[in-house]
């Protein structure tokens, strides 16, 4: 035995390569597509939003850390997601101080005085687009664009109209900067999936509920154009790939998170279903994130040693 | 409950020797140091859903001053009759007649009023501003003083509701105690440009609905104790007393669980503060 003292630093001795910056600049990648998409799509003004909302995001969240005197989180890019999904949430014909009110809240109101990232209990751009959604409900549903005046595919598939599937894949429809190209997005989801950022846990089963509920209950029987119809409408591809998975607001637990997706799943059903309004995906996540604490209780895993029976 | 009856013997001889200070003090300390909605955090109901506007908030508010004036003036002076085993029920006889006097008041000369708060009116019975000072305060001190406190307590409510109000009627209806802000720039004779901007603005419709009573009650909490925690660093004594007439160590009552004080706090800051 030699006498040479040794440091041991207490474990984990091995660290993976992934930070909170790192995984948020992927998720800002993984929406590009998207993004890009709404900008061609949808002109110029599509820009300006972001541009706004991304600004107002950063902006907020760096003079509230100066503001508190707390550590500046700026530089962690959640701000920047946060602006970017946000603004893919609304629609385009919305006033500019749209994006600056619902930045504002998104950060300061949802996420800051709830402690920052890590702490918030829903999703902060959700949490934002409810709050203009309730707020300012014509603004916010007024999808008109280049002249062109009609109602989401949704909205039409809901009064029983025929919708043009092809368009709706594409994303030459009307809806909100960044939800229209089911495309797009699904590449940004599958860069997300390669990345390692987000798994099929949540995205999967919420996808395979929400088919399963509109096949029971849809009144169309197994009619693929309805369930396609719905599947490429609306929010759901955005919500399913890039807000339900929020590293924040999801269970932990893999077995947590099935639940989480079948719960959000079988809401956004129901919501888009038997509700007044045609889309339901942002209310349903919120629903789930409040629900996730009461989930993560039942499902929380044995700590290895415990909970046997006694002898 | 014998140490009660101790108590009211000491309280009245300290009512003797300054019955106004003690007056002033009781009164402000409802309205202030106190305040039943922002530091106590009770009668939460009737706070967040009667407050769309500022006109209901200040009517709940008084009416329910009123009520609980008279409430504890009648409890005050039956404090030596009132059996302490059915003392709530007691206490809810007393207050329900008073609530029912106050509503037919209202349904009879504010008709208007009495419409927008509704179900609310007879609602004021289970409030549990009244019925906390019945049990802490009106039981065990004098008439007077229990007058003042029902006083002070029912204005700071007023004042909380009346605040509560009118940020939110006017963030979320662009209007102020009934008048809307293109009214009012019409009546300040403002120019064409101001009262055809407001007219275009649209207001955060949120802020009148039941969420809207959370971000408002809890903004103005932060604010209170902003100041507060000023106090407190100066130096100044903010602690609450809360009826109760002596410190935590040695009080009986098992109901407040110290939410409000610190029994080993040097200068008896809020026990909730403290590291």
């Amino acid at each position: 035995m030699s006498d040479v003292k040794r440091n041991v630093s207490s474990n984990p001795h091995i660290r993976g390569n992934d930070s909170t910056a790192k995984i948020m600049l992927t998720v800002v990648i993984a929406l590009l597509p998207a993004a890009g998409y709404g900008v061609w799509h949808f002109g110029l003004r599509a820009l300006m939003h972001i541009l706004v909302t991304v600004a107002t995001c950063v902006i907020a969240e760096g003079l509230f850390c100066v503001a508190t005197k707390k550590k500046n989180t700026v530089k962690d890019f959640s701000a920047v997601v946060t602006g970017l999904l946000l603004a893919m949430n609304l629609p385009v014909s919305a006033p500019w101080w749209i994006g600056v009110l619902g930045g504002l809240f998104a950060i300061i109101i949802v996420k800051m005085l709830f402690g920052g990232l890590g702490q918030n209990f829903m999703n902060p751009a959700l949490g934002a687009r409810c709050f203009l959604l309730i707020s300012f409900p014509k603004l916010m549903t007024d999808f008109s664009y280049d002249g062109f005046s009609g109602a989401t595919p949704l909205a039409e598939l809901k009064n029983g109209n025929a919708v043009d599937l092809r368009a709706m894949v594409t994303g030459n429809i009307a809806g909100t900067i960044g939800e229209t190209s089911m495309i797009a997005i699904v590449i940004g989801g599958c860069i997300l999936i390669m990345a390692g950022v987000i798994d099929l846990y949540v995205t999967g089963t919420y996808l395979i509920a929400f088919t399963a509920f509109i096949l029971c209950f849809g009144g169309h029987g197994m009619d693929l154009q309805f369930l396609s119809a719905h599947l490429a409408g609306g929010g759901l591809m955005l919500g399913a790939f890039f807000m339900a998975t929020d590293y924040v607001t999801r269970p932990v637990t893999k077995k947590g998170q099935i639940i989480y997706g079948i719960f959000v799943g079988v809401l956004t059903g129901i919501f888009r279903l038997f509700s007044p309004a045609a889309e339901g995906v942002s209310y349903a996540i919120i629903f789930g994130n409040l629900l996730v604490p009461i989930i993560e209780k039942f499902t929380i895993p044995k700590c290895f040693g415990k909970g046997g029976e006694a002898r | 409950m014998s140490d009660v009856k101790a108590n009211v013997n000491k309280k009245s001889d300290a009512e003797k020797t300054s019955l106004g200070k003690g007056i002033c003090d009781t009164f402000f300390n409802g309205l202030i140091k106190e305040n039943p909605t922002f530091v106590l955090m009770l009668g939460m109901c009737p706070t967040l859903a009667v407050t769309t506007s500022a006109i209901n908030g200040l009517g709940m508010g008084l009416t329910t001053t009123v009520v609980l004036a008279l409430s504890n003036v009648i409890i005050s002076m039956l404090r030596n009759v009132i059996p302490d085993k059915v003392r709530i029920p007691a206490f809810i006889v007393i207050i329900a007649s008073f609530v029912t006097i106050v509503g037919q008041f209202l349904q009879a000369y504010l008709p208007s009023l009495n419409d927008s708060l509704g179900m609310f009116i007879p609602l004021i019975v289970v409030n549990c501003i009244i019925l906390g000072r019945a049990e802490s305060f009106a039981s065990k001190n004098g008439v007077i003083l229990s007058a003042f406190d029902g006083l002070g307590m029912g204005l700071g409510f007023s004042v909380a509701l009346t605040l509560i109000g009118m940020v939110r009627e006017m963030i979320g209806a662009h209007k102020i105690f009934g008048v809307s802000f293109v009214r009012l720039a019409e009546m300040l004779s403002m120019p064409e440009t101001v009262t055809g901007w407001l007219e275009a603005q649209s207001p955060i419709a949120i802020f009148v609905m039941a969420p809207g009573a959370f971000f408002v009650l809890a903004v103005l909490t932060a604010l209170q104790n902003v100041m507060k925690n000023k106090k407190t660093a100066k130096g100044e004594k903010t602690k609450i007393q809360s009826g109760c007439s002596h410190d935590c160590m040695n009080c009986g009552e098992s109901g407040c669980s110290h939410r409000f004080y610190d029994p080993n706090g040097k200068n008896g800051a809020v026990g909730k503060e403290d590291k």
